[in-house]
């Protein structure tokens, strides 16, 4: 059944039901327990393929916000919810007014496929809080919006620039869980308990990892919009950095058979990688090269825009994790199971 | 309160909120009102005294060269552009804000009705340093074919900014509160970069080309006086002038110093 330390494929499937004796136990998992076990609702593969949709859409966005920012466009439409005094009228796009109304119009689009992802879920499922999480993601989404069209009122205060940012990949973290727990392998795959020998849990340790990128994100956008000096974005990122390289080593080194724990503790590392590198050019290009800058520089605009996306994947990709790290690991599984060895899947 | 209550509340908080979130204008005030005037009465000019200072302003060492500025992102900006943020010539420092910071005690001086002009040609703005006396409109002209935003980050003074359609009318702007100097810029073209000095009295010049700068019809007196520049900071020099006097007071910038708190 075990091959290098890998589930052999067609074991596989088997290693997904429990003994009876585990089964039992399990049926007093907690609350939080039944919350990310599936539930009857079937899979729809044209409602997941809109959440994912969706998603790529909101990175989309994330990009667009990203731009108006490194090209300083961000006033370069005074009014709100108005351009230029119309509601509906395209400006002429050049200099900073493509970049800021370009992403008003991406997030008009956002807005409204929200509208329809929170209608489509309260018809379509049966799980309780997804409809909930349905409601959260447009009310999100319309907080976003506000928060964008106040921050230009107000002349871009860095407080609420910085919220706005904030938000914006805290709903980009919703739209993928949602896409998560649509697809197929959370709708019809049980979940494998894996069993844990070390400390800290692996959930906890998750969590921790998508808590410190999620403050990460928070002083990254600060600094970006003139709120905090870099100091404190640069300690949290050796922070994230040993975070999520314990996490993920932990999973790849002990838990590999778990393919929802393996492919987003290697995307994560991959992405690290990247983001360490990018956060590397922002800085270059934009607080050593670009100092006195007549105007942004394109290799300046590249990287920060590219930082400020694959931050976006980081966070989203650590929280996906996390989450997975719950619906995987169990503290009840740990009880009645003691296996000598670091981790197995239960059986 | 049951969960309907909440609700509601929670939607009023926000409602209010945003409702108080949107532009403030800040509260009239005089634009030359002067506390000391109240406590004595307003002295006044007696123009068979008056004296002038002038001088040139100096800049040592290599002047860093302008940066050429790349204006495709609108094809309605034509011509070449480079930076003005320092602009020496023969060791003449130009776009250096010169003006009486102390000294005037409790004379007072009429607000100028003729406009100052502030035009955006060619994607930039002329002139680079702008000086007006708190109150003085400036009018602001937009003589390109091209839609341009107009946005002072004042400190003391309300920060505003709007747009002005391609040769559109005027803007008529002041400012109330003394302050130097204020950033302005173009958001929608990120390299129009101009700076404003405001100040309480008729005393103020910007350097030229050669430096120069002269400030005619001074009481006698003994003046601080402060020349600033956008890049190199503040420099301040004190001058006692009689009756009649003509007095010569040179500033020299060096690379390196700091900023006046401009951008």
């Amino acid at each position: 059944m075990w091959e290098g330390g890998r589930l052999r494929p067609e074991a596989r499937h088997k290693s997904f039901h429990r003994r009876p004796s585990q089964q039992n136990q399990l049926h007093i998992l907690d609350p939080r327990e039944r919350l990310l076990n599936s539930a009857a609702t079937p899979y729809n593969w044209a409602y997941h393929r809109f959440v994912t949709l969706l998603a790529c859409g909101t990175l989309l966005l994330i990009v667009a916000g990203a731009l108006v920012t490194s090209n300083d466009a961000g006033l370069s439409v005074p009014d709100w919810p108005t351009t230029f005094g119309s509601l509906y009228r395209i400006p002429p796009m050049i200099g900073g007014v493509k970049f800021e109304h370009g992403h008003r119009m991406v997030a008009e689009l956002i807005g409204f496929l929200t509208i329809i992802l929170a209608v489509w879920t309260w018809r379509a499922e049966r799980r309780s809080w997804m409809r909930k999480l349905g409601i959260v993601a447009l009310g999100t989404v319309i907080a976003q919006g506000v928060l964008g069209g106040i921050t230009v009122l107000l002349y871009l205060p860095p407080a609420v620039s910085t919220t706005h940012a904030t938000l914006g990949q805290t709903f980009f973290c919703l739209i993928v869980i949602m896409v998560m727990v649509t697809g197929r392998e959370w709708m019809e795959v049980p979940p494998v308990m894996v069993v844990e020998q070390h400390r800290p849990r692996l959930r906890t340790l998750a969590t921790l990892a998508a808590a410190s990128v999620y403050l990460q994100l928070i002083l990254g956008a600060a600094f970006r919009h003139s709120g905090i000096k870099l100091l404190p974005h640069l300690v949290s990122a050796v922070v994230v950095t040993v975070l999520l390289l314990w996490t993920a080593t932990r999973i790849l080194s002990e838990h590999s058979a778990v393919p929802q724990l393996r492919r987003p503790a290697r995307a994560l590392l991959i992405l690290l990688l990247v983001q360490l590198a990018l956060g590397v050019g922002a800085y270059l290009t934009r607080v050593e090269w670009g100092k006195g800058a007549a105007q942004p520089m394109l290799s300046m605009v590249v990287a920060t825009v590219a930082h400020a996306a694959v931050g976006a994947l980081v966070l989203a990709t650590s929280v996906v994790l996390a989450v997975q790290t719950y619906r995987h690991t169990s503290p009840e599984a740990e009880a009645v199971v003691a296996h000598p060895a670091p981790s197995k899947v239960v059986a | 309160m049951n969960k309907k209550t909440y609700v509601a509340l929670l939607l009023v908080v926000g409602l209010m909120f945003v409702a108080g979130c949107g532009k403030k204008e800040a509260p009239p005030e005089q634009a030359t009102a002067k506390p000391e005037a109240a406590a004595a009465p307003a002295a006044k000019i007696d123009p068979a005294t008056v004296a002038t200072v002038s001088g040139v302003a100096k800049f040592d060492g290599a002047a860093p060269k302008a940066q050429k500025i790349d204006m495709s992102q609108d094809p309605a900006c034509k011509g070449t552009n480079e930076t003005e943020t320092v602009v020496v010539d023969n060791g003449n420092l130009e776009n250096v804000f010169i003006y009486v910071k102390d000294g005037l005690g409790n004379y007072s001086f009429d607000v100028p009705k003729t406009p100052v002009k502030l035009d955006q040609q060619g994607c930039r703005y002329h002139p680079h340093v702008l000086g007006v006396m708190a109150g003085q409109t400036v009018q602001i002209l937009n003589s390109d074919n091209t839609t341009h935003n107009i946005h002072p980050s004042p400190k003391d003074n309300r920060e505003w900014n709007e747009s002005q359609p391609p040769k559109g009318a005027a803007l008529n702007k002041d400012f109330a509160r003394q302050e130097v100097l204020i950033p302005v810029k173009c958001n929608q073209h990120p390299w129009m970069k101009m700076y404003i000095g405001v100040v309480k009295n008729p005393f103020f010049a910007v350097t030229g080309k050669d430096g120069k700068y002269e400030l005619k019809g001074l009481p006698p007196g003994t003046y601080t006086i402060a020349a600033v520049h956008e890049k190199f900071g503040e420099q301040t020099q004190t001058v006692t002038v009689a009756a009649k006097d003509s007095k010569s007071q040179n500033f020299t910038f060096k690379a390196g110093a700091g900023g006046a708190g401009g951008q």
